[in-house]
């Protein structure tokens, strides 16, 4: 699911930029296709471009240059009310003034739907969130995690094709969230909708998502499913911004081949990675290691790798998991983290181990 | 009984102190009060200026709330606390304050300077100590003044009442004030009463109703003025062709901002304006008082106030001692309502008169207005 | 920490019941929240309720006429004004005393004043009444002096009327006094009234009792060196017409019972003047039965009177008629207040809705610039900013001139924009914007554009999504802008007053006629409390119609 034709895509942004102020790019040179059914998350530290992106769909940006497509069709100059897209908005939008039942009715009203229909679908769609009970109650009678289903419920009951939610989780808390994050990615995939979810929570990007654009400084930084973005981050940005990443700094020395090559680290040891973007010797490079990826154990690591000599500074019992905070090549904040289990030693600070890792887990990106 | 003992032992020290400071002692601090404008500069020119020169240390505090002044006097008095020492107010005002208990009955021989030639104030100022309480300082009349450009081309300049009335030969707006006071006067002589029958008409019920039904037939054609200024901004907008006012405020804008405008001075009607002293003040500040109306109602006094505006002096011995303007250096006898020329025509307002049915009148005009 | 009893009391640490603990506790706490506010509270009972009270008092009080003249008004109870023929002898005699005291303090101008606003002539009435009283003392004054000249004396008065005794009339006498100039009148006057003379002569001894009481504590004089007034005389002459009491003054041996003698020896040579033809010949308008019939209307303490006055009625004896129609202007002014009230309220939020709104979505910046402006009328003088309308509105005004200039219309007809109703709504709608705008805009700040774009995406056009989802959530400002904007239009009189002319003055200008020039405080008050009546019922059926939670002046 990488590169789509044009025959395929549902929504395609097609060099789509957009400016404020006439001077600064907020979007960069976007491009994006999505094929129908698709469940994508826009993930991105604020001010990385990805809402203004969900805006424009929405139709309530212009984009600068370039052209949006839905379904094959530029959708630029259609105004929203006209696009049929719905829309899950931060603090839901729900309308104060109706009720649960009035606020669902109210796409359907403007469609000018009969009422028995109208009726009709907005039980089913309350009934589809579990909030059949509550269609004659204020939103301000519902708590957050009810208003948060009245307010997908709204976006879904006039049977859009596709759905956009802007950081719809924001406000629940941790455990309400989690439960939500299930509901709505099992409602998008029974209902078979097109999704663009954005996000900064990379946690939610990565449970929920069928793939994930992540978003900075205006640009698609990668375009990839969970697993890949997770274990095969394209460049140091996204390692960084995904998960906890070790970094440690240094220049190639050698290239072995397409999957292996060598760094000389800043503090001149030697190590094994695998090259990802970095081109020639001598070239710069972040190497990155997940922490959990990390062996203090040498008999799990393969004949012949790379060791380095560490030093213990900290040691956090975290329960399911012990997390040790290590000096690696001048790095003072190189983390491990081990599983809980009856042979794996609790370090105490001080002593000194050596660590290694296999090089497939170690990639060389941009400095 | 503690209290009452209190009470009246604090009057008693009261009384003490007052008679104590009663002889000569005098407050230094005065607050007069006037309508503001050229005319209260007049005034400050003519008699607070030259009175605080003569007297060091008195200091004068001046007060623009003569239009309220029956109102608020009533007001201070129900809270006990008299705040004006002199207060500018014209005759009809002055006999309401006097009625009200609110004015300092006057001894006129007593408490005002004789005329240079010895004759008494009382005889001096005549008929004009209305009431009790009032000492008169100008005659001023409300007339009326009209636009010299807008007279239409052939027909002469307004010089009868009763052109106010003619919409034919002089179209264009009036403005007359907003009060049947005057206005139903001017409307009687024009539907035929004689002058000196006017009050007796307007006695009556049909007698009102007929000064409303001649005012009727240019109703559509008059502005209603509540403000002295009103009139001469309208004619200097040319809102107006004619319009009453006071002669005074005529006199400024003719002469002072040489605006196209005519006076009219038939069926003038005389008013008086001047001093009274509130009841209730304390001995030094009623001495103060008396001492400056004493000082600013003698002869010399009223004549020098008419270098400043073109109101008469209320004095007979006055009269001859008006001069020129103090900046102008016209001659201001002929700008006085009471000059010859100007006198031919007048009608005096009648106090007694109004004092009866001003509620009632005015309960009429009001509804008729609203009509 | 608390334990039960065995009844089943929660007790505290102490031993005191819970209840009584936690109920100190509780008020400790109010006491000091109360003394905490109580600097406000007092600067608004002293501020607001106080006057309102006032208010609403002097719109029915009335006690001027039963103190002026006590006795001439209880007499007059007993009189019937239908008959059409003045009261008889004994209200006038009455009348000469209680009016002679009161000309004496100068409260008898007063009245005039006050039965004037119900009776046209009152007030000349009573004025040149008052200077007369004297006069008709002097009638028997002239005589007793001829035939006893030891009374001329005040010292042979003060002996005469000195005894033993209760003083009991002197008491009654101070009362009376003390209700009519509004002052205790208290004090040491100086003299015991012998009980005999009250007694023998009780129309002297009133009459002496109230000169003795004025002199001594009003003017601080020795009432026993003073001559009497003349109203002393006339109540000696009143006193000596009766038989019993020559007969008794005959057989008397008190001090100068000899110069008493002496004047019932020469009764013939006393005047046998009424006090009906006194009066009369003063004035007579006193023979006038609209003249006693307003008296009597008007001499209970507390009237409907200034109520039914501000409502184009008139009190009658026992009824309240309409006024004729040529007197009534009040109805149709109240009716006038609320109707152009209501136009300039629409006004205000046709034309404050759209600025409200610019206000609350353009950025901060521009926003800032355009509140300024919104503000910028508050910031002049309500004068200046009613004059400069004038300017504009004349008809040789600005606008006028720039429609002729542009052709729009012609010269000859220029258009009346003021000295009428339009120029009152227009500057009212002008002046009071600013409180339709700033509720407006505080509510719409707190509603997020989410909603418009949450209704848009839902489907809804522009016009569809404002109608039924910004709109209605600006209602509440709508509603508190209204209220403010409404309320303070009824209460306006500089503005109407200086560009209404004469159809575009409210009752609020009527009111502040009769406060500062006609001085009917009464009518005033009694205006006044309508509108506030009326305000209140208003703001009632706004609270039973849309519900008084929906109105929000912000967040």
């Amino acid at each position: 699911m990488t590169d789509l034709g044009d025959d395929q895509s549902f929504v395609k942004f097609d060099r789509v930029q957009k400016s404020y102020d006439g001077e600064n790019l907020v979007v960069k040179d976007l491009n994006l296709a999505m094929p129908q059914g698709e469940f994508l998350t826009m993930l991105g530290p604020s001010g990385s471009g990805k809402t203004t992106c969900l805006m424009m769909l929405a139709g309530f940006e212009t984009a600068t240059h370039g052209e949006i497509l839905l379904d094959g069709k530029p959708i630029n100059n259609i105004p929203p009310h006209k696009r049929g897209i719905g829309m899950v908005f931060q603090n839901y939008a729900l309308f104060p003034h109706m009720t649960v039942a009035e606020n669902l009715a109210f796409p359907l009203e403007v469609r000018k739907l009969g009422k028995s229909e109208r009726e009709a679908k907005v039980k089913r769609a309350l009934d589809m969130v579990q909030m059949g009970d509550f269609g004659g109650r204020r939103p301000a009678q519902l708590s957050g995690g009810q208003q948060q289903r009245v307010a997908l419920a709204r976006a879904l009951v006039f049977e859009p094709e596709l759905v956009l939610m802007d950081e719809p989780l924001g406000a629940l808390d941790k455990q309400l969230r989690e439960h939500m994050q299930f509901e709505i990615t099992r409602l998008a995939h029974e209902l078979g909708i097109t999704t663009v979810y954005v996000t900064h929570d990379q946690t939610e990007a990565l449970t929920m998502s069928d793939r994930v654009a992540v978003f900075e400084d205006g640009r698609i930084q990668q375009l990839a499913a969970p697993d890949t973005l997770y274990e095969e981050p394209d460049n140091s940005f996204v390692a960084q911004f995904i998960g906890e990443n070790n970094t440690l700094e240094g220049i190639v020395t050698e290239l072995k081949g397409p999957d292996l090559c060598t760094v000389k680290l800043d503090g001149g040891e030697i190590i094994e990675a695998k090259p990802v973007n970095v081109s020639a010797v001598g070239d710069r490079t972040r190497v990155s290691i997940r922490p959990e990826r990390v062996e203090m154990s040498m008999d799990r690591l393969q004949e012949g790798a790379h060791t380095l000599k560490a030093e213990v500074l900290e040691f956090i019992y975290m329960g399911d998991i012990f997390r040790t905070r290590l000096r690696v090549a001048g790095n003072e904040e190189f983390v491990v983290k081990t599983r809980n289990a009856p042979d794996q030693p609790r370090l105490t600070p001080g002593t000194q181990i050596e660590i290694g890792w296999l090089p497939e887990d170690c990639r060389a990106l941009d400095a | 009984m503690q209290i009452k003992n209190i009470v009246s032992a604090v009057s008693v020290l009261a009384l003490m102190a007052g008679t104590a400071s009663a002889d000569g002692e005098m407050a230094n601090d005065m607050t007069l009060v006037s309508w503001g404008g050229a005319y209260q500069q007049s005034q400050i020119n003519a008699y607070a200026d030259p009175y605080v020169a003569m007297n060091e240390g008195v200091s004068v505090t001046w007060d623009e709330s003569s239009a309220e002044a029956v109102a608020k006097l009533r007001a201070m008095n129900e809270a006990g606390n008299i705040t004006w020492d002199v207060v500018d107010v014209v005759a009809s005002d002055a006999l309401r304050l006097c009625d009200e208990g609110l004015a300092l009955e006057i001894d006129a021989d007593e408490d005002l300077a004789p005329a240079p030639d010895g004759t008494s104030a009382a005889d001096d100022f005549g008929d004009l100590m209305v009431g009790d309480c009032f000492i008169p300082q100008i005659v001023y009349s409300t007339t009326f003044g009209y636009r010299t450009d807008m007279v239409p081309a052939g027909v002469e300049p307004p010089n009868d009442i009763c052109d106010v009335f003619d919409i034919d030969t002089y179209p264009g707006l009036r403005s007359l004030e907003k009060r049947p006071i005057n206005n139903v006067e001017w409307a009687l002589l024009c539907d035929g009463v004689a002058k000196e029958d006017v009050y007796d008409v307007l006695e009556t019920e049909e007698g009102q109703e007929r000064a409303l039904a001649k005012l009727g037939t240019i109703k559509d054609n008059v502005i209603w003025w509540s403000a002295g200024a009103d009139t001469p901004q309208l004619l200097a907008d040319g809102e107006v062709f004619i319009g009453s006012t006071y002669n005074g405020r005529l006199f400024a804008a003719i002469e002072e901002q040489d605006q196209p405008i005519g006076m009219m001075w038939d069926a003038q009607v005389f008013d008086l304006d001047g001093w009274i002293i509130p009841e209730g003040l304390s001995d030094e500040r009623l001495a103060r008082a008396k001492d400056f109306i004493y000082f600013a109602t003698d002869t010399q006094r009223l004549a020098d106030q008419a270098k400043y505006i073109s109101y008469g002096p209320a004095r007979l011995s006055s009269a001859p001692l008006v001069g020129q303007h103090a900046t102008l250096g016209i001659d201001m006898a002929q700008h006085m309502p009471t000059d010859p020329a100007n006198a031919q025509n007048t009608f005096l307002y009648n106090y007694e008169f109004w004092a009866d049915y001003r509620d009632d009148i005015d309960a009429k005009f009001q509804a008729w207005l609203a009509q | 920490m608390s334990d039960m009893t065995s009844s089943g009391q929660m007790l505290a640490a102490d031993g005191t019941p819970l209840k009584t603990s936690l109920a100190r506790a509780l008020r400790r706490q109010k006491l000091r929240a109360l003394a905490l506010i109580a600097p406000l509270l007092l600067f608004v009972v002293i501020t607001f309720i106080v006057p309102i009270a006032t208010m609403l008092f002097r719109s029915v009080e009335n006690q001027i006429v039963s103190s002026t003249m006590p006795q001439a008004v209880e007499l007059l109870q007993q009189w019937d004004s239908a008959t059409g023929v003045a009261p008889d002898e004994a209200v006038y005699q009455a009348l000469y005393f209680d009016l002679f005291k009161a000309a004496e303090a100068k409260e008898h101008t007063k009245l005039g004043t006050r039965l004037n606003y119900e009776q046209t002539g009152t007030s000349s009435l009573f004025r040149t009444s008052g200077r007369k009283l004297d006069d008709v003392g002097e009638l028997w004054q002239d005589p007793i002096e001829d035939i006893a000249p030891a009374l001329k004396d005040g010292e042979t008065w003060f002996a005469m009327m000195s005894g033993t005794g209760s003083n009991t009339v002197l008491e009654e006498r101070r009362a009376l006094w003390a209700s009519l100039v509004e002052e205790p009148f208290a004090g040491d006057v100086g003299i015991t009234i012998s009980d005999e003379i009250a007694q023998m002569l009780p129309l002297t001894t009133a009459a002496y009792a109230d000169w003795a009481i004025y002199e001594a504590i009003e003017d601080g004089k020795d009432i026993s060196k003073r001559d009497p007034w003349e109203a002393v005389y006339a109540g000696l002459g009143l006193d000596l017409r009766s038989d019993a009491t020559v007969r008794a003054v005959n057989a008397y041996t008190g001090p100068h019972a000899a110069d008493l003698q002496l004047l019932t020896a020469n009764l013939d040579q006393m005047p046998n003047t009424m006090f009906k033809d006194a009066f009369a010949e003063m004035d007579e308008d006193w023979l006038d039965p609209e003249v006693w019939e307003a008296i009597k209307i008007y001499s209970p303490n507390y009237t409907s009177g200034y109520f039914l006055n501000a409502v184009d009625m008139k009190k009658g004896v026992e009824t309240a008629e309409m006024r004729p129609e040529n007197q009534q202007i009040y109805i149709t002014l109240f009716k006038r207040t609320l109707w152009m009230s209501l136009v300039i309220t629409a006004s205000c939020i046709i034309l404050g809705y759209p600025v409200a709104w610019l206000l609350a979505n353009l950025p901060m910046r521009t926003a800032n610039v355009l509140m300024i402006l919104v503000l910028l009328p508050f910031w002049t003088s309500l004068l200046v900013r009613t004059s400069a309308w004038k300017v504009l509105l004349q008809q040789q005004g600005v606008i006028n001139e720039i429609l002729v200039w542009l052709g729009f219309v012609d010269d000859a007809n220029r258009l009346i924009l003021m000295n009428n109703a339009t120029g009152t709504v227009i500057a009212m709608t002008h002046i009071l914007m600013p409180f339709m705008i700033l509720p407006l805009y505080s509510v719409m700040k707190t509603i997020p554009p989410s909603y418009l774009r949450a209704a848009k995406s839902l489907g809804a056009t522009n016009f569809t999504a404002f109608r039924r989802v910004y709109f209605p959530q600006s209602v509440p400002g709508i509603g508190a802008g209204s209220i403010l904007v409404f309320i303070l239009a009824i209460g306006y009189y500089i503005t109407p007053e200086i560009v209404g002319g004469t159809d575009g003055v409210l009752i609020s200008n009527r009111i502040a006629y009769h406060i500062s020039s006609s001085l009917n405080w009464g009518l005033a008050a009694a205006l006044g409390s309508i509108l506030l009546a009326l305000v209140m019922v208003l703001y009632w059926l706004y609270d039973r119609i849309v519900g008084i939670d929906n109105v929000k002046l912000g967040g």
